[in-house]
């Protein structure tokens, strides 16, 4: 069966002038229509990277080096400027981190709305805006008629966040990459777009990447997560299963340091040192010097993904005899 | 808007008053206007019913009021020197300097930005390079220096373009104008390219910066994202973004091009009022400098709030903070 979306060995590198820096290393992972799936990490991991890569948006140096990335079957990273520019916003739609940087300040709504529909669709001015109104109208937004002659800064984060949102659902995309979506809006506001996101990818049947270093809001919102450390994927699998017996020392110590999985009143746990710059990731496991089995080998080996519970979770490390049981890290 | 507008001119009213207080000032503390008009021969008691007379012992502020009345009514007192009245002069010799700025304006206009968006989006290729080096040049060199290198080239090696005076002009109510004929257009030709050579290349290099940096923000990421065509996010995102600040400058530097008016008129005998200018700072004629003071100071605050007005027409922003 072919998946809606199907990443296969992704390589990223960067060019830069004293030689080549691998951003992503071998990133493998799939979806399926309906289907919510959470990469997670720090900043610095890849996870922008992985989004970006997948419409081929990297910015400048930076490009695929190798792999595959199929999107209902169709080889997309081969494709052509003109062609790609047809997926994007199209098939596949991406909402940023920051809604109030994400519209652009001298266009109206309207404007930016239909130009949307216009790029992509055979469709008049009339019909584009009927569309913008009715996707408007779909992300709870009031008054839409008059929102379609407004300027993005007379509206407020959340808002502007809805319009954003409106923005890639125009065309029925069958994907929406969201990098970040709700970590630049208020706690009350976040609640309620994650909401709406989760709601349309069952109603519009559109799959869900979400990209967030917030793991309760992806142990929340999505069926499945990657985590991601200095550009690999090292843990992946079914959320619940990821949350509730992490194998990955790296992972465990995440979610340790989540406020509210301990005692009130305890301190939090946090992952001693640094997450490497990527112009220095250690030898073997690039996760080592920070972690708490580490043993000889791992400064050697680099550990592959490998299944940990049938098909439902895989780790990439190589004491994960030693990681098993929950709550290791403070007996 | 309309707020905004009225706002606007508002505040340039008051900075004509102020230009019409420097030009008052500098009227009253030159020289001796008595002097000036009888000379040494004639008694202190006679200088005095001149003074009385001509209103010179009056307070300062009545004298103001007068010289602000009188300037209202187009009256700018009396070249010593031309003997006709000082406003007459000046509006002689207005068309030439306008022209000539518009002709450089027409130039600056027609290349910076083609030049400063081909530069900004394709940083790398040659021909961006070849500007860049090109402009750094552009804006050391003088001006002058500018004017007698190209007299040198296309005058006196080419002989392809006259290099003084106006040329053949015609008169169209009252405005002496070179844009009609063949031959006054030819003459405009190296004088506009000498104005342009200090502001063109200012302009290609502040476009191109603030192009690339408008270039990396979020909304163009996110433009790229919706699957706009090229063409469009360079144009329309980008470019209407990179216009803000540019015509802010703009405003300021089109002041500035008349201020080079000096150089260009008198290195190429360009009949306009820089070059009366200096010949009246020559003749110390108070009344003409003080007269082109103020008709200089009023255009540059005209053409500051027209571009102003615009600004508020492109940025949307400038429109709420201009509502009550």
């Amino acid at each position: 069966m072919t998946h809606l979306l199907e990443v296969e060995n992704l390589e990223v590198k960067f060019a830069l002038r004293f030689g080549d820096l691998t951003a992503l290393d071998d990133i493998s992972f799939h979806l399926d229509k309906k289907e919510k799936l959470g990469i997670v990490g720090e900043s610095g991991a890849g996870k922008s990277v992985t989004g970006f890569a997948i419409i081929n948006l990297l910015s400048k140096p930076g490009y695929i080096a190798g792999g595959r990335i199929l999107f209902e079957g169709r080889e997309i990273n081969r494709l052509s400027d003109e062609e790609l520019r047809q997926i994007r916003g199209n098939l596949i739609s991406m909402i940023f981190q920051d809604p109030m940087m994400t519209l652009n300040p001298v266009l109206t709504i309207g404007t930016q709305m239909v130009e949307t529909v216009m790029a992509h669709c055979r469709v008049g001015k009339a019909e584009a805006r009927g569309l913008a109104l009715e996707k408007l109208r779909k992300v709870y937004i009031p008054s839409p008629e008059k929102r379609l002659e407004q300027y993005p800064h007379e509206m407020s984060g959340g808002m502007r966040q809805r319009i954003v949102i409106a923005i890639a659902l125009l065309t029925n995309p069958g994907l929406i990459i969201a990098d970040e979506p709700t970590t630049a809006l208020d706690v009350t506001i976040q609640a309620g777009i994650m909401d709406l996101l989760t709601e349309l990818c069952e109603t519009e049947e559109m799959g869900l990447i979400l990209i967030t270093h917030d793991l309760a809001v992806v142990s929340r919102v999505t069926e499945r997560i990657a985590v991601m450390y200095a550009g690999r994927i090292i843990e992946t699998g079914l959320t619940h299963e990821i949350v509730g017996h992490p194998r990955h020392p790296y992972t465990i110590g995440l979610i340790n340091s989540l406020p509210g999985t301990r005692r009130a009143g305890s301190r939090l746990e946090q992952i001693p040192g640094m997450m490497p710059n990527l112009t220095a990731i250690p030898a073997g496991c690039a996760f080592h010097p920070r972690c708490f089995f580490a043993a000889e080998e791992c400064r050697r080996t680099r550990p592959e993904l490998s299944a940990v519970n049938g098909g439902r979770h895989w780790a990439a490390c190589l004491r994960l005899d030693q990681t098993a049981g929950p709550n290791h890290l403070h007996d | 808007m309309f707020a905004f507008i009225i706002r606007r001119i508002v505040q340039a009213l008051m900075v004509m008053v102020v230009i019409a207080l420097i030009g008052f000032s500098v009227q009253h503390s030159i020289g001796d206007p008595v002097r000036d008009m009888v000379g040494e021969r004639v008694s202190q008691a006679e200088r005095e019913v001149i003074r009385e007379r001509l209103g010179l012992n009056d307070p300062a502020l009545l004298q103001f009021s007068r010289f602000c009345w009188k300037a209202l009514h187009g009256d700018l007192g009396v070249s010593y020197f031309h003997k006709r009245p000082a406003m007459e002069v000046i509006l002689s010799k207005a068309p030439a300097t306008l022209e000539l700025v518009l002709g450089s304006t027409a130039i600056i206009l027609l290349f910076c930005f083609p030049v400063g968006i081909y530069t900004a989006i394709r940083p790398r290729a040659w021909f961006s390079r070849f500007v860049m080096a090109v402009s750094t040049v552009g804006v050391a060199v003088p001006v002058f220096l500018t004017a007698i290198a190209l007299i040198y080239l296309f005058g006196v090696e080419l002989r392809w373009l006259p290099t003084y005076g106006r040329g053949q002009t015609v008169n169209i109510g009252g405005w002496d104008t070179g844009l009609l004929t063949a031959d006054g257009l030819l003459h405009l030709i190296l004088p506009s390219i000498a104005l342009s050579s200090i502001m063109l290349p200012l302009y290609i290099r502040l476009i191109r910066s603030e192009m690339m940096e408008v270039l990396e923000t979020e909304y163009i990421k996110f433009a790229w994202a919706k699957g706009l065509s090229r063409w469009r996010v360079w144009l329309l995102h980008a470019f209407k973004n990179t216009l803000l600040p540019v015509i802010t400058v703009f405003g300021v530097e089109i002041g500035i091009l008349f201020a080079f008016t000096l150089l260009t008129e008198t290195v190429f005998q360009w009949q306009g009022m820089g070059f009366m200018f200096l010949e009246a700072v020559e003749r110390s004629d108070t009344s003409l400098l003080v007269a082109y003071l103020v008709v200089v100071g009023v255009m540059f605050v005209v053409i500051n709030t027209i571009v102003d007005i615009c600004y508020g027409f492109i940025n949307p922003m400038v429109r709420i903070a201009g509502n009550p």
